[in-house]
């Protein structure tokens, strides 16, 4: 059975179809990245399947228990934990603070507050500083350490790479490899094409709300990807 | 001599005003909801002991083992109630459902209790009446000493609580951030309903206080919460120790205003709340001619 089973998912933004009749599964340990163009319903679609936003119609299963009606801090006890577009961390709280917030779903597991200092070696001297006062590196590894606290079964990263510096980038995505390679399950979104290629297994194109492309990251050509990125050809299948 | 006395019960009345503020501040803090029924609720505690205390002769305080969990239970139905369902609809709904929360509590009361003036100081034995000697002829009453100390312990207490304890943690972040608390796991609605309890406690611990220092009748919550609301604007609303500071400055300025005229207790209390009002208008005049521009079109 795949960990996430999403059929027909429908999200609206009042009259904006954001997602439309979206369906796709991601299997244990597998790594999705998630591409297209500003608008195209990626960070709509993460945040239908964390729960922040309700689907409209269609049907979201983890590991075959159907949570499409579930409240988003179910699902995180569940195992789902959504590291948000622009970090949201609680700027008054210092780092150490935001990470305890998150065990609060008390789902068990084997991330700590220092396990979290050793992923991201950056935090450690900043561990009890205000998030306000952090650089935009630090605050993205903590952002992604508290979704590491809630001990998720799987990580849907928003385009951590956004308004960082290209340093920062890199830093950030050791320590993502880092996880890939313990054998978390993630879903990312990344606008930057060659990295997304790089880290994931497999990837899929969202044009309009709709996956116009999905295929294994080693088999699919950057070409197929940008045509569908920009709309060149409409539905095209790889496998 | 004299001066300094009223120096100190300034100060002491201070610790009762920052005791009543407390729940105010604190739910504005939490969910930014300012309670208009605050004075009104810290009256019911008061119905509630002096009805212990008279009916089944109880201690007051130990009659607080029964009210306290009371207040917070009522606490919890307001918020799943009415303040919950009132934010769905905007920021000023929930205000205006505590005014007629307010109004209804008022008229219950009455139905209940009639117009009477009551008083809880006859129940305490001599407690309302008796005084630490200063020396030189100066006297403190021992119930404003002992109001100070627990308006101090529960404002201590509360911020040890906040910044210690985990559910402490999940009510500050969800004031911070009421969305995001949830992509971590924090049940919002639970948190927000516990704030709410928690500051119902403490309008209840206000309530006593209010009814062993004075009298009270079913329509004097109005004014307690003027002072209530002076008090937090004074120290900056949604801060627990800007409370306390709030609430002695408010008690300093009327005891003063006392001092210098018998007319100037509650005129000098407004007067430095209406000056500390202006004054933050005086500094963030930009934000306030932003504001008009926005919305007047000026």
């Amino acid at each position: 059975m795949s960990l996430l089973s999403i059929t027909a998912l429908d999200i609206r933004h009042g009259l904006l179809q954001a997602v439309r009749e979206v369906s796709f599964q991601v299997e244990q340990g597998e790594t999705v990245a998630l591409i297209g163009a500003n608008g195209a319903g990626k960070t709509t679609l993460l945040r239908g399947i964390a729960g922040s936003h309700r689907p409209w119609r269609g049907q979201i299963r983890l590991d075959g228990t159907d949570i499409t009606k579930m409240p988003t801090y179910q699902r995180v006890a569940m195992g789902i934990a959504l590291v948000p577009e622009g970090r949201r961390l609680f700027a008054a709280m210092t780092v150490e603070e935001n990470l305890l917030i998150a065990r609060a779903s008390g789902r068990k597991g084997d991330w700590t507050v220092d396990r979290v200092m050793e992923t991201f070696p950056m935090l450690k001297p900043r561990r009890h500083a205000r998030c306000g006062t952090l650089s935009g590196g630090e605050q993205q590894a903590t952002a992604i350490g508290r979704a590491l606290m809630t001990n998720p079964r799987l990580l849907l990263l928003d385009e951590v790479s956004l308004g960082l510096s290209p340093l920062a980038v890199n830093l950030v995505y050791k320590s993502v490899e880092a996880l890939i390679s313990s054998g978390a399950t993630i879903v990312l979104v990344e606008q930057d094409l060659n990295r997304a290629l790089k880290v994931a297994n497999r990837v899929m194109c969202m044009l309009e709300g709709k996956i116009v492309v999905e295929g294994n990251a080693g088999t699919l050509t950057r070409e197929q990807i940008t045509d569908a990125y920009f709309g060149h050809q409409k539905r095209a299948r790889v496998e | 001599m004299a001066f300094l006395t009223a120096l100190v019960e300034g100060v002491l009345l201070g610790g009762y005003y920052a005791m009543l503020a407390c729940g105010l501040s604190f739910m504005f803090g939490v969910m930014r909801i300012i309670n208009l029924a605050h004075g009104s609720l810290a009256i019911v505690a008061a119905f509630a002991l002096w009805t212990i205390a008279d009916r089944y002769e109880y201690d007051p305080f130990l009659a607080l083992i029964v009210v306290l969990p009371v207040m917070g239970g009522l606490g919890w139905l307001l918020q799943r109630g009415i303040l919950e369902r009132s934010a769905r609809s905007g920021e000023l709904i929930p205000i205006l459902s505590t005014f007629g929360l307010a109004i209804v509590v008022e008229n219950v009361l009455f139905e209940c209790f009639g117009a009477d003036i009551r008083s809880l100081a006859p129940y305490v034995g001599s407690l309302a009446y008796d005084s630490f000697d200063l020396g030189g002829g100066s006297y403190i009453g021992e119930l404003a000493v002992l109001t100070f100390a627990v308006a101090i312990l529960l404002l201590g207490g509360l911020q040890l609580f906040l910044t210690y304890t985990p559910l402490g943690r999940q009510i500050r972040a969800t004031a911070e951030d009421p969305d995001t608390v949830e992509l971590v796991g924090v049940n919002s609605r639970f948190v927000n309903a516990m704030a709410a309890s928690i500051a119902l406690v403490t309008v209840g611990l206000a309530g006593l206080f209010l009814a062993l220092r004075s009298n009270f009748d079913p329509y004097a919550g109005s004014l307690q919460l003027i002072f209530a609301f002076e008090a937090g604007v004074i120290g900056g609303t949604g801060s627990l120790w800007g409370t306390l500071a709030g609430g002695i400055i408010l008690g300093l300025a009327q005891t003063l205003g006392a001092h210098i005229h018998p007319q100037g207790f509650l005129l000098a209390g407004h007067a430095v709340f209406l000056l500390v009002l202006v004054g933050r208008l005086y500094i963030s005049r930009h934000a306030l001619r932003g504001f008009l521009k926005a919305r007047l079109g000026w």
